[in-house]
């Protein structure tokens, strides 16, 4: 080996302090927790998914082997499934958009400022930090429930008459659920925030001598600059969106009339209410096949619409 | 005359954006107002003016009350239980990841490119995914309605951390290591004796986000834990607060106070670090 450099050092020393030293022992040495972490709790579960997604298991008797019975049933009789599919699209394709629309409207209105500017930033983080929590999910029921304070508002504009449950009603639970996730933009915006400044105030210099105004600017400049951070916020957002459990699962529980049957609680239904693990499974590997499909989507158009700055230094 | 010269309409317009922006402020944080002032609201309060934001009068009653918890056991089992799991996890999972990142970083091993794709990768793979025969699989061990599969886990890196630490070891000029190197160190006396102290940011960092997922996390509590003395507090106050079961809505809205008080105080304690983690990795916070 070229570069063990460690061992040459240490050369007139025992073969066990070569071993010790040599550079392959210290890396498997600092890295080995990972590896077997990694071997253990992802892919011997990853493999033992597989396997439970054709068979019928309960988890407690042993598993029967069934084929592709599992996947075929997802496709075809069972319609809870197909609407918790449709749901889940729903929900994310409105939820990450919306949410990175307003994450990018508040980092460019707090894009520079002092102490106060900084305070509004705070607080405008401040529901993304506790909106996982069972805290929120709990406030949010009430709120959009009977006679909660966004029933009141709708009364006053004169949108809705009487009592009105959002929650309760399965035209409208499912955006109960959706400006709950959008209500959470703080991390994309603090990512924005630094994609905002990493972008030359000379750009937009030659810009105002050039005499565009600043629609232009944000069109022409601030957009295509920051456009690797709004592929990187997508990738991660929209994995989280189909990942999405808590808020649906307490707020309205899937329902009403499986509205909000999001695909994570389905999937948890069905593998651990129901204990139909190896249904549970096969639904976690399309999962995997989905997030994995609409992944190498948004890599495949980047070159259209993601523009990098040539690696060539500043 | 009634035109209004340069300095005066930008005045104008701060003083615009300012009352716009507190307004949306107050938007933004009326959840969290809501739950808080509920919580000194008298039950009649409550009852008669659901959505007035303050109290009538204030009430300290509501945290005495549901304090007193269910099945047995009171709000100090579940705070403790929760205190519990979030150290033992959190020591595991940064200890492990700084570990791990150095390796990364800073060892020229074999395999080591493609470890590091199948870290970042593990990294973006969510873990609902592989829940089934994790459950299955800790089962085995007889770790169900235990602690042990929320904490051990954690001792293996953790993928997220890995690469928030990793990134900020590249930033470290590699001079130090040199230096230390031709002064007789070893790798591993590197890693404690030079590296460790430089990342204490990184660590901070990651201390913080691994405290409140671990914290917030009701996912697996809800799987593992059966026994309501087992219960964290995430998975206990969803219990606490069924529609179904709750008649002291004070009780259930101080307890949600008190579950959200510990983030929100590391929030405001450690803002800054939070603020760079997110900026760097641009994770989710």
């Amino acid at each position: 080996m070229s570069q063990s450099s460690t061992s040459s050092k240490k050369s007139g020393q025992s073969k066990f302090s070569r071993f010790l030293y040599n550079d392959n022992t210290v890396g498997y040495f600092f890295i080995g927790l990972f590896v077997i972490g990694f071997l253990v709790f992802t892919v011997y579960p990853l493999f033992m998914s597989l396997y439970y997604s054709m068979t019928k298991y309960d988890g407690l008797s042993a598993p029967q082997w069934i084929g592709l019975r599992n996947y075929i049933r997802m496709f075809t009789t069972d319609i809870r499934y197909k609407k918790s599919l449709l749901t889940t699209f729903i929900y994310v394709f409105t939820s990450v958009p919306l949410r990175l629309i307003f994450a990018l409207i508040v980092a460019m209105m707090f894009k520079r400022g002092g102490r106060v500017v900084a305070a509004y930033r705070t607080l405008f983080y401040l529901p993304s930090v506790i909106g996982g929590s069972v805290a929120v999910a709990v406030i949010w029921r009430q709120l959009w429930g009977y006679g909660g304070i966004i029933n009141k508002a709708f009364n006053a504009l004169g949108l809705i008459e009487g009592d009105f449950s959002f929650i309760a009603s399965s035209s409208t639970a499912l955006s109960t659920v959706v400006v709950l996730a959008v209500w959470q933009f703080g991390s994309p915006m603090l990512v924005f925030l630094a994609g905002l400044k990493d972008i030359p105030t000379s750009y937009y210099e030659a810009a105002e001598v050039d005499g565009a105004n600043k629609w232009q600017q944000f069109w022409k400049i601030t957009l295509p600059c920051l456009s690797p951070v709004i592929f990187f916020n997508l990738i991660n957002q929209m994995i989280s969106g189909f990942m999405a459990f808590t808020q649906a699962y307490i707020v309205t529980r899937g329902g009403p009339n499986d509205a909000t049957n999001l695909y994570v609680v389905y999937l948890f239904e069905r593998s651990f209410t129901s204990r139909q693990m190896g249904y549970g499974s096969a639904m976690a590997w399309v999962l995997i096949v989905i997030v994995g499909i609409m992944t190498a989507i948004l890599f495949n158009t980047q070159h259209k619409w993601v523009f990098y700055e040539s690696k060539g230094g500043k | 005359m009634a035109a209004l010269n340069y300095t005066q309409r930008k005045k104008l317009g701060r003083g615009i954006f300012h009352v716009v922006v507190i307004f949306l402020c107050f938007l933004m944080t009326y959840p969290l107002l809501y739950m808080v002032f509920s919580s000194f609201k008298t039950a009649q309060d409550i009852f008669q003016r659901p959505n007035a934001l303050f109290p009538q009068e204030f009430t300290l009653q509501n945290f005495p009350n549901g304090w007193r918890g269910f099945g047995g056991y009171t709000f100090s089992t579940f705070f403790g239980n929760s205190i519990f799991v979030t150290f033992f996890a959190v020591v595991g999972q940064i200890a492990s990841s700084a570990m791990v990142a150095y390796g990364f970083a800073r060892c020229n091993f074999k395999g080591r490119s493609i470890w590091l794709a199948i870290m970042i990768v593990t990294m973006m793979m969510p873990a609902q995914i592989l829940i089934i025969p994790q459950y299955i699989m800790f089962n085995n061990f007889g770790w169900v309605d235990t602690f042990l599969p929320m904490i051990v886990p954690g001792y293996f890196g953790y993928p997220f951390f890995i690469f928030l630490i990793y990134q900020f070891m590249q930033g470290i000029p590699r001079d130090l290591d040199e230096a230390a190197f031709i002064d007789g160190c070893s790798k591993y006396g590197i890693f404690t004796k030079i590296i460790l102290p430089l990342i204490k940011p990184a660590l901070i960092t990651a201390m913080i986000f691994a405290i409140y997922w671990k914290w917030d996390d009701f996912f697996s509590p809800m799987i593992y834990l059966s026994s309501v003395k087992k219960y964290t507090i995430s998975i206990a106050l969803k219990m606490f607060t069924d529609p179904s079961s709750v008649s002291d809505w004070g009780a259930a809205y101080a307890m949600a106070t008190l579950s959200v008080l510990p983030v929100i105080i590391i929030f405001f304690c450690f803002q800054k670090y939070l603020v760079e983690g997110i900026s760097t990795t641009g994770m989710k916070g």
